[in-house]
């Protein structure tokens, strides 16, 4: 693992997908003093070009799956899986985003070269093999998100949730930063493939050393993922930051720290399993608990959607906590499904939203179901696949978590999260009665007509939606094959 | 093609289409569900003629793999009890169309589109013979009912949609962990497959493992049911329900949760279902007496009808759990009488709301000078639920009494005070609303039936007569099926055969 070897074309056909998204991030910064107002949606547009020609590279990176410079990276096709799936929520996030910068009179170059520069660092995130690559990514997936939560610069909320998110995250990527020092130190290497010999071998580092280390590591990627109990953070910037941008928060960030925590929890600490077992299980049933129950008590539809968010993260550590490479297909499934449903979700509320996000209560939704039902179908998929109805991908997705997790018997886990499921339907359900139970209200009689950026928006994810909760076999396949780790 | 695909696609592919019609042209969607309704009634009829009567086993099977892993399949068939319910569903969702002619008057589109989806989830748990697909099923007729309740409901409809859909959820996951735990240990979603399993020994439960999986099915079904004490969400959603939702949620999705609990429960964990027989029974009997005593002092005439329900239903789940062919029996066909004389009851009651506006049985009386021919029609649907001889529900109830007494003389005794208490409150709410002096608004608005609304409750009233005289064109295929239920729970009884065995053994040593 001598840093010295020079790259050779190989590595960087490997490194292609983060390269495209950083040049014309860089580049789209330096055209947005040129084409300035007068071609707002060309931003858009360039971006969208970009994103789909980083899923291309990503999967043609994957014909040429390997380890690239000097086994910092490594691109297979669990890799690959998480690439392609935060480009698409980039591309989900952009679509609904040309409408809704022209309302809030928004509409700028930065916005997109951010959300690139975002999707670069997690993407990377996907593909390291080495905790310092993975810190790396981590930080410019930060702090390029910590700005896009404060893009909106003249709304109070907005300014709070930037504040809230960079202090709190900053905390968190230092907690991770100890534990990546932690495990340097005791085992002289940051690979994580040499952290698992050295974890496994005959003089393994101090169970206590690594036990901390482990600890601090996932309080850091816990907190991206917002699993209890550091998820304090996300209602009050959820709430607070643009509606895309909450979108993306969701999905992207997340997926891309699962994708870590996958790898490092079942590579690197694959040999001291049952020791970070409880503690997973733990914050999975409080994140569960705490999630859906809070979520029944919430009036702003955002604030809603980011208790769901936690509580989603509780049924994908369930699946870290079964511990096998099952429970990991499992976990990449549901992530591919949550994003897809909770991105649509979250399209909807944006566009229900109107100027200055004035109308972002669940009662706002009243008569949707009369004024738009397309729209309202629509989210009544998003909402039946979150609540887990079969046909959905949610639905699949909390099927092969409790398989798996009932097959390393953790029948307790399995039941409660279960029970779960059924608390969430009551405040999933709200929304719908009132779609389609209430007569319209102002926020319905100001709605605009769906363009035709955000219909595809919305289409996409239900069809994906619908697509994994009928057919899940492709995708569950590639997930099986994917996420085996080198053991 | 196969019939019983046919039967199951035709309603998805009416929904698919009816959700194109224009929004413009209600008609059009009430003839077309109308239409489709009728053609699936048909090819469920085509079911009928072609039904070998002779065997016992599942008939019409299709089995197409669905997924890999895990391995699911698209598997139905239906064999002698499920055929019936299969047409019990075809044949009333026509009705129901034609109850709610006029009834609905808004968003008509999406109402007669919930309708077909319904059928389609109702047709499909009845036809599921792979466990994975019947929870698929039991789930998506949860979503249909749902909106029925709660957007063309009565006042309450909301509150009522809510506990409806999260009653059933919190059962119905339960039964999921269950449903993956018997795949985690068999490797199978097959209903087939896990019975040749377990009576050939490959798979084997601990007592308290058996005991916990059958709670866990028995719990989801018990609340569908519903058994006493988790009725509860019944007589709201019942009353708000517009009175083709009642009819639906009455006559079919109740026997989701009684068929269940035969096929299912009975077959998979035969001793765990053996051991709670008698705490069951006992429920079962509570529900038939507190359902009708209940039901005696109910002001309101569709809540009145929905605690019948919780009487009656509490005589199938208590002939199922006398484990004897008679008792089976009765049950199987209670299911079908309860389905088509409680369905005319709420349809008979919708149309007096239709014309009335009010379900409070004091705003009526002297129905009968008013609309002698809804009154007949009434007073037959009555006296087939009270239990006449000659009627249907007799039958059934004289079954379930029959396998009873054969099992437990006290339960009968017990159970058979319901027959007479329905008597009391039946006979006592036709008295009220039927006869006396017809008041100046019964006088002004309650007509007498329609040509479209004869042609709904003619084909129930047939059917009372008939299923009352002639009940052996039903029986003999409902016989065959349950005498299989009933060998698979003496066949497989692993722990209850080994514990009295040791025993004489035990003794003579001591001797």
């Amino acid at each position: 693992m001598s840093a010295s070897v020079m790259p050779t074309s190989l590595d960087f056909v490997r490194f292609l997908p983060e390269t495209i998204l950083t040049i014309m991030g860089t580049l789209l910064m330096v055209v947005i003093p040129v084409l300035r107002r007068r071609f707002s949606n060309v931003f858009g547009h360039i971006s969208l070009a970009t994103l789909a020609a980083g899923i291309g590279a990503a999967v043609y990176a994957n014909t040429k799956a390997g380890e690239a410079f000097g086994g910092m990276l490594s691109v297979d096709g669990f890799a690959t899986f998480f690439r392609v799936l935060v480009m698409g929520v980039g591309i989900l996030t952009v679509l609904p985003s040309y409408g809704f910068l022209r309302r809030q009179d928004a509409e700028t170059g930065e916005y997109h070269a951010l959300l690139l520069f975002s999707i670069a660092g997690q993407c990377l995130m996907a593909a390291a093999n080495d905790l310092i690559i993975v810190f790396i990514g981590l930080e410019i997936s930060s702090i390029a998100s910590y700005v896009l939560a404060g893009y909106l610069r003249d709304d109070k909320r907005a300014n709070e949730a930037a504040l809230k998110y960079f202090l709190l995250g900053s905390f968190a990527t230092a907690f991770f930063l100890y534990g990546v020092a932690l495990i340097y130190g005791s085992t002289g290497t940051v690979n994580l493939t040499a952290v698992r010999a050295v974890v496994s071998g005959q003089n393994g580092p101090s169970p206590v050393f690594l036990g901390v280390a482990a600890a601090l590591m996932f309080v850091g990627l816990g907190f991206k993922v917002s699993a209890s109990p550091f998820q304090i953070w996300a209602p009050d910037v959820y709430q607070g930051a643009p509606t895309p941008v909450a979108a993306f928060l969701s999905a992207g960030p997340k997926a891309a720290a699962f994708a870590v925590l996958l790898r490092i929890f079942l590579t690197a600490f694959g040999p001291i399993g049952p020791g970070w077992e409880a503690l997973v299980w733990v914050s999975a049933l409080l994140s569960m608990t705490i999630g859906n129950f809070a979520a029944l008590l919430q009036s702003n539809i955002k604030r809603m959607l980011a208790y769901s968010s936690i509580a989603h993260a509780g049924y994908v550590l369930v699946a870290l906590t079964a511990r096998s490479d099952i429970g990991a297909a499992a976990a990449m499934f549901y992530l591919a499904a949550y994003a897809f449903m909770n991105i649509g979700a979250f399209a909807v509320v944006s566009h229900l939203s109107g100027k200055g996000e004035r109308f972002l209560n669940v009662d706002d939704f009243a008569g949707l179901g009369q004024k738009q039902p397309q729209t309202a179908a629509m989210l009544s998929i998003f909402l039946l696949s979150l609540i887990g109805v079969p046909l959905t991908g949610g639905f699949f997705g909390k099927f092969y978590i409790f398989k798996a997790a009932l097959e390393q018997h953790l029948v307790w886990l399995t039941v409660l999260g279960l029970l779960n499921s059924a608390v969430a339907a009551y405040y999933y359900l709200r929304i719908m009665v009132m779609m389609y139970m209430h007569e319209p209200g102002e926020a319905v009689a100001q709605v605009e007509p769906l363009s035709p950026g955000l219909r595809a928006a919305l289409i996409l994810p239900a069809l994906g939606t619908l697509f994994l909760g009928i057919f899940p076999t492709w995708v569950l396949e590639f997930a099986g094959k994917s996420a085996v780790f080198f053991k | 093609m196969n019939l019983l695909t046919v039967v199951l696609a035709l309603p998805l592919a009416g929904f698919l289409i009816a959700l194109l019609i224009p929004r413009s042209s209600p008609q059009s969607s009430r003839n077309w569900s109308l239409a489709i309704s009728l053609v699936t009634f048909a090819a469920a009829l085509g079911l009928l003629a072609w039904f070998d009567r002779a065997a016992a086993g599942e008939q019409f099977t299709v089995d197409l793999p669905w997924m890999a892993s895990p391995d699911i399949h698209f598997h139905i068939a239906v064999d002698g009890v499920s055929l019936w319910l299969v047409l019990l569903s075809t044949f009333l969702t026509p009705i129901c169309v034609l109850i709610s002619w006029r009834f609905i008057q808004s968003r008509v589109k999406e109402f007669y589109a919930f309708m077909l989806l319904l059928e389609f989830g109702l047709v499909g748990v009845f036809m599921a013979q792979d466990l994975f697909l019947f929870y698929v099923f039991w789930e998506v007729s949860l979503v249909p009912m749902y909106f029925l309740i709660g957007i063309w409901g009565h006042e309450r409809r909301i509150y009522a949609a809510v506990k409806f859909f999260l009653f059933t959820m919190a059962g119905s996951v339960l039964m999921l962990a269950a449903i993956i735990y018997l795949y985690n240990q068999s490797g199978t979603f097959s209903y087939r497959e896990l019975l040749s399993m377990l009576s050939s020994g490959r798979l084997h439960f601990e007592p308290g493992e058996q005991l916990l999986l059958f709670l866990a099915f028995f719990i989801a079904f018990a609340i569908k049911v519903p058994l006493f004490p988790l009725h509860t969400w019944l007589p709201d959603a019942h009353v708000e329900a517009p009175s083709a939702g009642s009819v639906m949620l009455a006559s079919v999705m109740l026997k989701m949760g009684t068929y269940g609990i035969l096929h299912f429960c009975l077959p998979l964990f035969p001793s765990a279902a053996r051991n709670c027989a008698p705490w069951i029974a006992v429920l079962a009997i509570i529900g038939i007496i507190y359902g009708a005593l209940v039901a005696m002092v109910q002001p309101n005439m569709k809540k009145l009808v929905a605690y019948s329900s919780v009487s009656h239903l509490g005589f199938v789940v208590l002939g199922i759990f006398t484990f004897t062919q008679a008792g089976l029996d009765g049950a199987v066909y209670q299911m079908l009488n309860h389905g088509i004389s409680t369905g005319a009851l709420f349809a008979i009651v919708g149309l007096l709301y239709e014309r009335r506006h009010s379900l409070a049985i004091e705003d009526y009386g002297g129905v009968a000078t008013a609309a002698p021919w809804l009154a007949t029609a009434f007073l037959v649907t009555t006296l087939a639920s009270v239990g006449l001889p000659m009627l249907n529900n007799f039958v059934g109830e004289f079954l379930v009494l029959q396998g009873t007494a054969l099992s437990n003389f006290t339960w009968t005794v017990w159970a058979a005070t319901g027959v007479i208490l329905s008597a009391c409150y039946m006979l006592w709410l036709y008295q009220r609303v039927f006869y006396g002096e017809a008041k100046a608004e019964v006088r002004s608005h309650v007509f007498d039936l329609n040509a479209r609304e004869y042609a709904a409750v003619i084909p129930l009233i047939v059917m009372m007569v008939w299923m009352g005289v002639y009940s052996q064109s039903f029986l003999a295929p409902v016989s065959k099926t349950t005498a299989r239920v009933l060998d698979q729970t003496q066949v497989n009884v692993p722990f209850r055969v080994a514990i009295p065995q040791p025993q004489p053994a035990e003794v003579a040593h001591v001797r």
